[in-house]
């Protein structure tokens, strides 16, 4: 019964934030592009523009629901369902932290965990490729099926390099559940060098991170790779007959896929929750990192480039240094299960950030591959290189099966 | 809990199995057989075979339906139209059909007798680990023959391709 309480609590509290962060992903994402080409991004609804998630949720509620006349109705309306619920469910097997303890129960920081847990994630992976594929075929549209056609080319064929690059570090884990590939990457050598799979001995696995992040940029659709919905070639590719909340879901979806996909490259490379350097003293980054933003808030605030900026910024600053004060509380380690959570959670998130962030950046900043260009590149280069990776790794495992 | 989900996907399998079959439209059919794939990875999953449930999805789920899919959706492929069947399959093809299944059902239980209910849950071998032992050690022979046989079908498709680019 616990179990179930326990799980139910755990379920409630990773949807919310999960919802949460996938509405905001969308508003980060704007004011980041926006700076990067010099422009302020969403400024109007509420300050700084943060209502702007909430207003765009009630446009696409409230717009009128188009149904074109001439397309499949069932696949039609299969297609946004299939896409969003698929990537809804890699989340539930992510772990955020390591096993606590909180009132007598002792439990994962993980709403489940599979023995298969990284199969299950590419299996999903394989079979989302229907949303896109039936969307474009059943929309009736010249533009829609070529999106779609190109979309299930490029993920079958960036599926190959992807499926590799994973190989790589579970051959150093010697595991399938997320839960053991991120214990094996705990501890230090020398005791400073974290053990995360890209510094793991004996072999590096940089590489494959690499080849990883390229293959999950196609996998996502996007931008160096966004071919199935070029909007000056397709219109909107895929998506172009959608509407109203059939629309929502496939935007919902895509973020819910940059989410899932850089939470999987954490757990595989970077090491999941485990700190980049010894437990005294990596306490401390998050206070600094909020002491920092919240002293730059209040920077921000004595030279205001806008009226409202006055009352903001230092709004901005009491919550960063809130932030700092709880995770100073959790540095000193005076209730032991709360720092395990936060510390875990604010390391976890802080490498999904990061490469989420990296994620934006690079639509900021790379043009369009050609579509041929996009093949050549994945069957010439990323595959023959993430093979080579794997090859290497595998000699180096059998080499040194006892490793330092 | 495991007979109930065991019911619900097999008649899911069943169901997808006959819509396979009865569906006008190329791509109908080929989800259907999507949906077949998709519950045989759940009756997998039920009897302990994690991995060949994983696998299942990942290459038939994944892999293969979705080349189906993209076949059919690159030729254009239209409803069929319903042809005008044969008296004699009109007469005979349900019962045939039924005696072909019960043959088929007669053979496998003598050809093996020693069959029993199945027990979900009784049978661990089905993980990663166990599996790749047997591949590697036991089973290695055939295991390196078809990677060997699939080779060959790949060269022979190159060659055919290259012949229609000549």
């Amino acid at each position: 019964m616990t179990f179930f309480i326990v799980t139910l609590i755990k379920i409630v509290i990773v949807f919310a934030v999960f919802m949460t962060t996938l509405a905001y992903l969308q508003w980060i994402e704007r004011k980041v592009l926006a700076h990067i080409q010099s422009r302020t991004g969403p400024l109007r609804v509420g300050p700084h523009g943060l209502m702007q998630p909430l207003a765009d949720v009630f446009k696409l509620l409230t717009k009128e629901d188009v149904f074109p006349p001439f397309v499949n109705r069932f696949f039609y309306l299969l297609a946004p369902f299939i896409a969003v619920c698929l990537a809804l469910i890699t989340i539930s097997i992510v772990p955020f932290g390591p096993e606590i303890e909180v009132a007598g129960v002792r439990t994962y920081m993980q709403i489940g965990d599979v023995h298969v847990g990284i199969l299950l994630v590419l299996a999903i992976t394989a079979v989302s490729v229907y949303g896109v594929a039936l969307a474009g075929w059943s929309s009736n549209n010249k533009y829609s099926l070529l999106g779609g056609l190109r979309s299930s080319a490029q993920m079958i064929s960036y599926e190959l390099p992807l499926s590799l690059a994973i190989v790589s570090p579970l051959l150093l884990a010697n595991q399938l559940s997320f839960r053991a590939i991120s214990d094996s990457q705990a501890g230090y050598y020398l005791g400073f060098i974290p053990r995360w799979n890209i510094f793991q001995a004996p072999f590096p696995q940089i590489f494959a991170f690499i080849i990883f992040l390229i293959a999950a940029f196609a996998e996502t659709n996007r931008i160096p790779f966004d071919l199935p919905e070029a909007e000056n070639e397709l219109v909107a590719g895929f998506h172009t007959e959608y509407s109203s909340m059939k629309f929502a879901c496939f935007f919902m979806a895509e973020y819910a896929n940059i989410v899932n996909i850089t939470c999987v490259a954490t757990l595989l490379f970077l090491g999941a929750w485990h700190p980049l350097f010894p437990a005294p003293y990596s306490n401390w980054v998050a206070p600094l990192v909020f002491l920092l933003a919240a002293l730059s808030c209040f920077a921000q605030a004595a030279q205001p480039r806008r009226k409202n900026d006055q009352y903001t910024f230092p709004l901005f600053g009491v919550v960063f240094l809130v932030l700092t004060a709880i995770f100073v509380v959790a540095a000193l380690e005076i209730v032991p299960v709360l720092s395990t959570i936060l510390l875990s959670i604010f390391w976890f998130l802080a490498k999904v950030g990061l490469l989420i962030f990296a994620f934006i950046w690079v639509r900021g900043t790379l043009p369009r591959f050609r579509y041929d260009q996009l093949m050549h590149f994945a069957w010439t280069f990323l595959f023959p290189v993430s093979l080579l990776n794997l090859l290497i790794t595998g000699l180096l495992v059998a080499l040194f099966p006892e490793r330092i | 809990m495991d007979t109930v989900l065991f019911i619900i996907f097999a008649i899911v399998a069943i169901v997808a199995g006959f819509n396979v079959v009865l569906q006008r439209h190329p791509i109908s059919s080929a989800l259907s057989l999507v949906g077949v794939m998709g519950s045989l990875a759940v009756l997998y999953l039920l009897l302990g075979a994690e991995f060949m449930a994983m696998a299942q999805m990942i290459v038939y789920g994944g892999a293969v339906m979705v080349l189906f899919i993209f076949v059919i959706m690159l030729l254009n492929a239209g409803a069929e139209k319903p042809s005008s069947k044969a008296w004699f399959a009109q007469i005979a093809g349900l019962p045939l059909l039924l005696a072909f299944i019960a043959t088929l059902g007669f053979l496998i239980y003598s050809a093996l007798p020693g069959l029993r209910a199945v027990e979900f849950g009784s049978w661990t071998m089905g993980t990663a680990e166990e599996i790749g032992k047997l591949l590697f050690t036991q089973y290695l022979l055939p295991f390196e023959v078809i990677s060997v046989l699939i080779l060959i079908a790949i060269l022979g498709a190159v060659v055919l391709a290259l012949k229609e680019i000549d």
